[in-house]
């Protein structure tokens, strides 16, 4: 088991929480979907695994390489 | 002397407050926390904050804009394009509060707002409608893949209240259609608080054909002829131009007609778009909707022209009928617009904030205009569209105003941010765009030799 940090890859706001800690996540799922001039970007876990943490909330504004949550794998 | 609040930010701001200066109108502009700094803000003879970076926090803020015009004692508001623009209850608030609204009645931007009602209004109005299906309200899908059957596949699923290319979802097979649609009317009722989709059948090989038109609210009205606007990434408008290449005459006729009459039949007041698909084979065209705004590439026709349309929307909104004349309307030559985006065409054309360092723009021209709501070292926020100029230029042919723009994006340096300047010469240089075939697919299908081909100008 290790745990991956899941990063922005965009300076934006954060637009929707999709997945809670607990749940388990497909490799190129959607964890958070962020909003960035008015263009959606969904932040993806890059294999799969189970969402350990997330670490922002609905509203915030996440600068780029922000880590943004946690998954297990 | 009367007083304008330009309820809105960036390059269309500061739009307004030029035809503001030439009509003699005072200028007030708003700021959100992150446009404190802002160019427009400097550039009006007085300015308010409204509140916090995000839009739901400032420039949306509908009570505080209103309460700022009536503190400062101006008596007209301006929406410009996208925010409040097309916003029928801040309209009608607008006019409650014994202010005045620059656009058309609340009832024709509600009207035109909802495109499903608006079809409606237009195919009686006798303007041609894409084949489409009935309303499906959030969480409803009776009769769901009767209605796709009858459009017929590939079809486009479409937010109701959508627009500007959100809330529209391409669907090429019926085993993706309840997903989709489920998908969409979620995202749309987040999005703009209503969450009905219909489906529309998708035209492939699509021009995007546009008319201008300018109604004095009394039944009267006028087109400003047609603005090309096929070229488009993830469905938003990337250049634009008129007259549209390789259109007959007869068939822009009959659509400047059919769109001068669904303004009369609506008795429209100001500047409009009416939108429509082409079928670049049979040159057949649709109805897609009307924009009940000023459009971003507004300046392509003024540029043609020599109308001032801004101009003509403040002056219709204080009660001056408009002087518009369809027999002394003319245009001359060719004029093109390129839209100078923050994003990375290579990373698919994700958005690219930050500093801008360098923007050195060309010298000026009369046969150039550049638009932009930055100067050099501004800070390209993520909270805001990432359009940061508008550069538009005539030629007396299409060829002309194409070396022009060519020229003019060559001679301008961008720096500190990724941006498409690039990307828009590998377009303007295309065999497709220059053979006058521009379609709404030419970016995506050619979209891997565009950007290679943008690289060896990235310089």
């Amino acid at each position: 088991m290790a745990i991956v940090d899941i990063k922005a890859e965009i300076t934006g706001n954060v637009w929707k929480i999709l997945l809670k800690p607990g749940q388990p996540v497909a490799e190129d799922e959607a964890i958070v979907m962020m909003e960035s001039m008015k263009m959606e970007i969904p932040v993806s876990a890059p294999e799969p695994g189970t969402v350990k943490e997330i670490l922002v909330k609905e509203g915030d504004v996440v600068t780029e390489g922000s880590v943004v949550a946690r998954i297990e794998v | 002397m009367a007083k304008l609040l330009i309820a809105n930010r960036g390059e269309i701001a500061r739009r307004i407050i030029r035809s503001c200066r030439r009509l003699g109108v005072a200028t007030v502009a708003v700021y959100s926390e992150a446009d404190a700094s802002a160019a427009h803000v400097g550039d009006a003879d007085e300015a308010f904050p409204i509140g916090g970076p995000r839009p739901q926090d400032s420039y949306l803020q509908s009570g505080r804009l209103i309460e700022t015009a009536l503190r400062c004692g101006a008596t007209l508001i301006h929406p410009g394009y996208g925010f409040l623009s097309e916003n029928a209850a801040f309209a009608r608030a607008v006019g409650a509060a014994g202010l005045t609204w620059v656009g058309p009645s609340p009832d024709q931007i509600e009207l035109m707002g909802d495109k499903s009602r608006a079809r409606s209004a237009a195919a009686a109005a006798g303007v041609p409608v894409v084949h489409g299906s009935r309303r499906f309200p959030a969480g409803d899908t009776a009769g769901l893949d009767e209605a796709a059957r009858d459009v017929g596949f590939p079809l486009l699923v479409k937010a109701a209240a959508g627009g500007g290319g959100i809330g529209m979802r391409r669907v090429d097979s019926p085993d993706k259609l309840a997903e989709t649609v489920a998908a969409t009317q979620s995202m749309a009722a987040k999005a703009f608080g209503d969450g009905a989709v219909y489906l529309e059948r998708f035209i492939p090989r699509a021009r995007h054909v546009e008319i201008q038109v300018f109604g004095d609210g009394r039944g009267g009205a006028i087109h400003l002829f047609e603005r090309d606007c096929s070229l488009q990434r993830r469905f938003q408008k990337v250049i634009e131009e008129s007259p549209a290449p390789g259109l007959s005459a007869s068939v822009a006729e009959r659509m400047a007609a059919t769109a001068v009459g669904l303004a009369r039949s609506t008795n429209y007041a100001g500047a409009g778009t009416v939108e429509f698909i082409v079928d670049s084979k049979t040159h057949d065209f649709y109805f897609l909707e009307m924009n009940t705004r000023i459009q971003v590439e507004h300046p392509v026709t003024e540029m043609l022209t020599g109308v001032d349309l801004v101009g003509h929307q403040i002056e219709l909104a204080r009660g001056r009928l408009s002087s518009l004349d369809q027999s002394a309307l003319e245009r001359r030559g060719a004029a093109i617009e390129c839209r100078l985006y923050a994003e990375n065409p290579a990373k698919h054309f994700f958005p690219s904030p930050g500093r801008l360092t360098t923007f050195r723009l060309p010298a000026g021209e009369p046969w150039l205009r550049i638009d932009s709501g930055y100067r050099e070292g501004d800070e390209i926020t993520p909270f805001y569209d990432p359009l940061v100029a508008k550069l538009i230029t005539r030629g007396e042919t299409r060829e002309e105003a194409r070396m022009r723009a060519i020229a003019a994006l060559r001679d301008m340096r961008v720096d500190g941010i990724k941006s498409n300047r690039a990307f828009l010469i590998a377009c303007l240089m295309h065999p497709e765009f220059i053979a006058g075939q521009p379609w709404t697919g030419l970016i995506d299908t050619h979209l891997k030799d565009l950007i290679a081909h943008a690289q060896t100008y990235d310089v």
